[in-house]
């Protein structure tokens, strides 16, 4: 019992800073797409407005920036501290893979992020775009390495198991292991979506206090097409993932469906449960209430096609079905409310009221948070689905976990909490007044005191805000 | 075989602790400096001197990590486990002084005493706790079956307990002698008058050291005093006297920057000692490198990117540094502006 209590905790710890890391790296890759789209439409129409929002949200993108930098240095850690025995287990596979990872990430801030947050005056304008489009590269390159170790503890391939460890025979075939093109795909336009509501969100706040400005129209504008394009295209990768995982990994998904076995008779298809509470003591799904032969459509695309219940598995392999049931139905929810977003903002455009109907424009606000939240989802269903396994079908997560006391975990958490509220709380409360402020007219016009010789060439991301704190919130 | 995979991973990863260790630890003696000078402007002053350099000096650590993840998963994962206590606390105290590094200048003024007050604790925890990930490292961790064996409490003992506030001392006399080199007036002076007491301090602490680990074990000792080793060894402890006296002379004669560059020398000739000491073991007592290793397809792998990347690394920190050359003074805002 105490050893569970310990895994228990040594799970909620990792998870809880990966969490927070989770949040940061989504947004910056969001935005450093969207600013190499700003920066090159500032180059093509010459448009000022382009250049004021490329400068305003650059500003945004440093903050966060650092706190990702912040919150990372954890992470470098947490895979040996808290699962000494899957790193020493698979460290052959994941170490390289990570170690690819933060070579990219430092190759990046060496150079290029530096041209690109502090060199708009110092060097060309091919340069700076160039230096631009290197970085929002780079950190889909980022993106790859680690989803690339992510998708190889899901569905591992390539490698042997010489003396209890595992020794890869074949990179190619590690790293473009089964489920990685899907989760690389679903977790890139992830964080285009939630980035652009993000920038939604923000519009609409101004918008909603008549601060009815060409830039920010543009901002609303672009976000919303985002939700037009991006988001029904995210269904796809879901669905095409979804199937995937029910190749690869059936017990994960009988576990989001609360799909038990023998529920319908034959013939009679599946049902989509749309609510229910998954008991994994009693083998059943309680108040199910579903859409018959839905489930069938969507998971096999015919009328009476069935999946493998969760009875089939034997209890010791089953995820907890009661979280993954709840948090895919989040992420599945929010998706759905972003294509009603993206239909709305259709239809109002096409009354030529995008800018101005408030219903709109509160529901934009309120989506704000939605695709972290999405994500966030997302990543818990696909992890805690992929239980009891930490590298699916080699290492259970009891075997991985390193064997620390119950008081030293619950302490070092507590003071994780403490410590990550407080300081990141405080970063994001600064994200957050930088957004209040909005775009500032011609600001890339103003010759900065930087570049080489100058103070204000930096390294640190954090250095290209100027912005101080004060009283009533404004900087 | 042409490569030594394992001594190529040894050597890079010794090379980026140690650049660690001289880089980030001027940045973090100025946290534990910051008693010292009460002074606003002061400490404006000697935070804006590693402002533009300090994330950067962080980053070794990140790649300390994940290289020997890479490399070594089997010392990952034991250390990491044995010494789980003093890194946590040791990374939670990084943070708080990154954040405090970046929000002490943004802050309110009423608010600026929190920032200040979290960077001191954060870069003192910091300092303290790798200190004593250092000294629980190298008397060992007892191992059996790739598993560590001991307690989580095993690092609460009277030797990590002083390399702890030997690191102290040690980044302290670092992060003085920086100031020394970029800073002027009233601030310098006052850095050199500490730079005296700490040169000594340090001294006393590496001689401790020094006769500690060969009384411990007795394998450190054969190594240090049979002949021939104590032959070629012996320059170690000579240029350490050597350099000492040049530091407390540099110091009386007011140089700018001899005493950074002998504090640093001093560093890493302690550093040698401590791999001369542990050679070739790098999970001390019992496990060398070469049966710590990851197998060579991983080694080789990696190898190929921190080749490529390491070197991009050093040309731009060197950039940076010869960039931010100079004296700071008050006034000098800083971009932080």
């Amino acid at each position: 019992m105490a050893e569970s209590l310990a895994l228990d905790l040594a799970r909620i710890q990792f998870g809880f800073t990966i969490s927070f890391h989770i949040i940061f790296p989504a947004i910056t890759i969001g935005l450093a797409s969207y600013l190499v789209v700003l920066e090159g439409l500032w180059l093509y129409t010459r448009r000022t407005l382009y250049r004021d929002l490329y400068h305003f949200w650059s500003k945004i993108f440093a903050v966060n920036f650092g706190m990702g930098v912040v919150s990372g240095l954890v992470m470098a850690y947490q895979f040996g501290t808290n699962w000494s025995f899957f790193s020493e287990f698979a460290g052959g596979v994941t170490g390289p893979l990570l170690a690819y990872e933060v070579l990219t990430a430092f190759f990046l801030e060496a150079g290029f992020l530096g041209v690109m947050l502090f060199g708009w005056n110092r060097v060309g304008p091919g340069l700076h775009f160039f230096s631009t489009v290197v970085v929002a590269v780079g950190t889909l390159i980022s993106t790859f390495w680690i989803l690339a170790s992510n998708s190889w503890m899901q569905t591992p391939q390539g490698f042997e198991i010489i003396d209890g460890r595992v020794v890869p025979t074949d990179w190619l075939a590690v790293i473009f292991n089964p489920s990685f093109p899907y989760r690389l795909a679903h977790m890139s336009v992830a964080a285009f979506l939630a980035t652009a509501l993000f920038v939604g969100a923000s519009a609409a706040w101004h918008l909603l206090r008549g601060r009815d400005q060409p830039a920010i129209r543009t901002m609303f504008s672009m976000a919303m097409w985002m939700m037009v394009v991006v988001a029904p295209v995210q269904v796809l990768i879901g669905d095409l993932h979804g199937l995937n995982t029910l190749k690869h990994q059936p017990a994960k998904v009988a576990a989001m469906e609360g799909h038990w076995g023998g529920e319908t008779a034959p013939g009679e298809g599946l049902p989509l449960l749309l609510f229910g509470w998954p008991d994994m003591a009693e083998e059943t799904t309680h108040l199910a209430v579903g859409v018959p032969r839905l489930g069938s459509l969507i998971l096999t695309h015919s009328w009476d096609g069935t999946i493998p219940g969760l009875k089939e598995f034997p209890a010791r392999d089953r995820p907890n079905a009661t979280v993954v049931f709840w948090s895919f139905r989040v992420m599945v929810g929010l998706g759905l409310l972003m294509l009603l977003l993206g239909a709305l903002s259709l239809l109002q455009r096409w009354r030529g009221r995008l800018y101005r109907s408030r219903g709109l424009l509160r529901f934009a606000l309120a989506m704000g948070p939605a695709g972290l939240v999405a994500i966030l989802a997302g990543w818990y269903t696909t992890e805690i689905g992929r239980q009891p396994w930490v590298v699916y079908g080699l290492m259970r997560t009891s075997e991985a976990v390193s064997p620390h006391a119950t008081g030293t975990l619950a302490l070092s958490l507590g003071l994780f909490v403490v410590v990550y509220l407080f300081v990141f709380g405080a970063g994001v409360a600064y994200m957050l007044r930088l957004v209040r402020k909005g775009p500032v007219n011609d600001e890339g016009r103003e010759e900065g005191d930087g570049g080489p010789g100058h103070q204000r060439h930096a390294m640190r991301p954090l250095s290209a805000v100027r912005e101080t704190f004060d009283d009533d919130g404004r900087v | 075989m042409g490569i030594d995979l394992p001594l190529l991973w040894a050597l890079i990863i010794g090379f980026g602790v140690m650049m660690y260790v001289l880089m980030d630890g001027f940045d973090l003696g100025i946290g534990i400096l910051y008693p010292f000078m009460p002074d606003k402007h002061h400490r404006d002053v000697a935070m804006n001197t590693v402002a533009p350099v300090w994330d950067g000096n962080e980053t070794w650590l990140v790649l300390g990590g994940a290289g020997l993840l890479a490399a070594f998963p089997l010392v990952y994962s034991v250390v990491l486990t044995a010494l789980y206590i003093p890194l946590m606390l040791m990374l939670l105290g990084l943070i708080f002084r990154g954040i405090a590094f970046e929000f002490r200048f943004k802050a309110r003024e009423r608010e600026r005493h929190i920032w200040d007050k979290a960077f001191i604790g954060g870069s003192f925890t910091a300092t303290f706790f790798q200190g004593v990930v250092l000294g629980a490292y190298i008397s060992g961790l007892p191992v059996r079956d790739g598993a560590y064996t001991g307690g989580p409490l095993d690092w609460f003992a009277p030797f990590p307990l002083f390399t702890g506030a030997a690191l102290v001392c040690a980044y302290a006399l670092l992060g003085s002698t920086w100031l020394i080199m970029k800073t002027e007036g009233a601030l310098q002076a006052r850095m050199v008058t500490l730079a005296r007491p700490l040169a000594w301090a340090l001294l006393a602490a590496i001689v401790t050291v020094s006769l500690w680990t060969p009384l411990r074990d007795p394998a450190i000792a054969e190594r240090w005093f049979r002949f021939p080793n104590l032959l070629w060894f012996s320059p170690v402890p000579l240029l350490v006297a050597a350099s000492m006296v040049a530091l407390l002379r540099a110091l009386r004669r007011g140089r700018q920057v001899a005493p950074f560059l002998l504090t640093l020398f001093l560093m890493g000739l302690g550093y040698a000692g401590l791999a001369i000491s542990g050679w070739p073991h790098i999970l001390p007592p019992d496990i060398d490198l070469w049966q710590a290793a990851a197998p060579p397809q991983s080694l080789g792998f990696a190898l190929v990117g921190a080749l490529f990347i390491i070197p991009v690394i050093l040309a731009y920190t060197a950039f940076a540094y010869y960039v931010f050359r100079g004296k700071v003074r008050p006034g000098d805002s800083g971009y932080h502006g």
